[in-house]
């Protein structure tokens, strides 16, 4: 698939002297849902701004679908929707007046169809003509998205689209985001939330400190970085590992009780045939046995915390 | 697309809709407070006042009034029009438009020079109950009205975008206009004063603009039509290239 949006070593230096990002480069494809992951103050927002126009970048370049931001600033701009962060709406307009604003805005012609589905499809048809202060923060959130998409964006961005937002909304912004998907737009989603990369990303980015440290799909990023695990419940407790287990990457817990295998998720050989033939060659029995698998928060976690850097860059 | 006239219109439409929501404030305030000037200086003490180069006293003050509530409502509007999206943060949504700067300034500034348009024509024909007004010069009088009001709401405009709170929004109305208009002519004839004051008045650029107005109705002013004229005009371009500027840098709007 071709890249819509094509960020090369893009750099931003705040007035403050805050490097918010190291030279960074990034393709997004075309369709596809794609995650900034990284803590507060990683750069996320910064990057996100740039691409939309609300912030100058100190170097570098981006283009979207092929038109550089700041010299095709009409025709970038336009294809692009921008969900803030931060809660901002005018208070005083009704809903269906701001947000046919926003379509004016972005320079295309009245639509009253268009926008009625947009509401529609947000649940905020029945409250078009309530004035945005008498709302609740979810409602708020929803009409800052019927705003973006108010001028048909072909790119979505929602900066922490689920940030103190109520489980029911969560879960209907993530299948809000599945039907723009099918219809061809492409996501870019930051957010600090885990599992709602998990849950929707196609692909996944890790920034930290103004650098991406890592893009990858994300099924592969969780295998390719996942740990496997298999905990063996014993029935006689020990106190060290007998070293006819030396050959597995074993480890007692819970005072001797139980014994904690590790392994590679990605490898052909798990181990664990061999290591539970041992075991009984060795004589030590379980009660029972199960095998988690690390999520993407101890990935990221990882990723995040360590001083060397798995997974470069592709 | 080059030129977004729909994002001109919507913004324009939005800030007009503001100024009918919130008619009594816009619109009515005014009306009553110049209502209250005309009562007290026009019909109290006016009566007892001599004609002021021909011109009856209450007919004397009447361009001065409109000057006044024009200079403070095209700031105040040029001013809040984009001082609130900044304070709200709604601004966000004007940066990640596809309107140029010139665009965003045109219609910030055309809608707030349109209420103040309306706002001193309204006071023109509330004025007029009270006191029967000849305009000498009704083309240049209205030029006088829509330039002075773009020119302020242009000033108010860079106040907004300068300004980091709404003590600052109001400071410099206050503080700098207000007592520039009092002591520029409003009530008086600058020839009125000592020599010594009326050279003094002539450092304030105030008084070219209401000479100028007054001048469009009655024929006579305090400093030459064209002199009047000019200080607009210098005034105007001197705020159009500081808009210039501040978008050239992004002063106070983007990182």
């Amino acid at each position: 698939m071709s890249a819509i949006i094509s960020i090369s070593n893009l750099t931003k230096i705040y007035k403050s002297g805050l490097q918010a990002l190291k030279p960074v480069s990034l393709d997004i494809k075309k369709g596809e849902i794609f995650a900034l992951l990284g803590p507060n103050g990683a750069g996320k927002t910064t990057m996100i701004s740039i691409v939309c126009g609300l912030v100058t970048p100190s170097g570098g370049t981006v283009t979207v679908d092929g038109h550089d931001i700041l010299k095709d600033y009409r025709i970038t701009r336009s294809k692009i929707g921008l969900v803030p962060q931060e809660l901002t709406t005018a208070s005083f307009e009704t809903v269906l007046a701001t947000v046919t604003f926003s379509r004016g805005l972005f320079g295309k012609p009245a639509n009253p169809a268009h926008i009625e589905k947009v509401l529609r499809d947000l649940s905020l048809w029945d409250k078009r003509h309530s004035k945005i202060t008498t709302l609740s923060g979810g409602m708020k959130r929803r009409v800052l998205i019927a705003k973006a998409l108010a001028h048909e964006p072909e790119i979505l961005f929602l900066d922490e689209p689920t940030a103190g937002v109520d489980v029911e909304l969560r879960r209907d912004m993530w299948a809000m985001v599945r039907t723009l998907r099918a219809q061809g737009v492409t996501i870019i989603l930051t957010t600090h939330y885990i599992d709602e990369a998990e849950e929707m990303a196609d692909r996944i980015g890790v920034i930290t400190k103004g650098e991406l440290i890592v893009v990858e799909e994300k099924t592969a990023l969780m295998q390719k970085l996942g740990k496997k695990e298999l905990s063996l419940q014993l029935q006689e407790p020990m106190t060290v590992v007998p070293a006819g287990l030396s050959d597995w990457n074993v480890a007692l817990k819970s005072d001797g009780h139980e014994l904690l295998y590790t392994f590679d998720a990605h490898t052909e050989e798990t181990g664990i045939p061999a290591l539970l033939k041992r075991m009984s060659e060795l004589g030590i029995g379980f009660k029972d046995l199960k095998t988690s698998q690390s999520s993407l928060e101890d990935i990221f976690v990882s990723l995040v915390h360590s001083d060397s850097q798995p997974g470069a860059q592709p | 697309m080059s030129f977004n006239a729909r994002g001109i219109w919507a913004i324009y439409c939005f800030e007009m809709a503001r100024f009918t929501r919130t008619i009594w404030q816009s619109l009515v305030t005014p009306v009553i407070t110049t209502s209250l000037y005309f009562v007290v200086f026009g019909s109290a003490i006016g009566s007892r006042m001599s004609d002021v180069n021909g011109v009856p006293y209450a007919a004397f003050i009447v361009p001065g009034l409109i000057m006044m509530a024009l200079f403070t409502e095209s700031i105040f509007n040029g001013s809040f029009g984009i001082y609130f999206p900044k304070f709200t943060g709604t601004i966000y949504e004007l940066l990640s438009a596809p309107i140029s700067y010139g665009e965003a300034v045109l219609a910030y500034v055309g809608a707030a020079a349109t209420k103040s348009v309306v706002l001193g024509l309204v006071i023109l024909g509330t004025a007029s109950l009270f006191v029967p007004i000849h305009i000498l010069h009704p083309v240049l009088m209205l030029g006088f009205l829509i330039l002075i009001s773009v020119t302020f709401s242009l000033f108010g405009f860079i106040l907004g975008i300068w300004a980091d709170g709404f003590e600052q929004l109001n400071v410099v109305p206050m503080l700098v206009v207000t007592p520039m208009t009092f002591l520029g002519g409003a009530f008086y004839s600058i020839d009125m004063l000592p020599a010594g004051w009326r050279t003094v008045a002539l450092f304030n650029p105030v008084v070219y603009l209401i000479s100028g107005f007054r001048w469009a109705f009655f024929g006579a002013s305090d400093v030459a039509v064209i002199l009047s004229l000019s200080t607009t005009l210098v005034f105007f371009f001197a705020c159009l290239t500081v808009v210039a500027w501040i978008f050239k840098t992004g002063y106070r709007l983007k990182n």
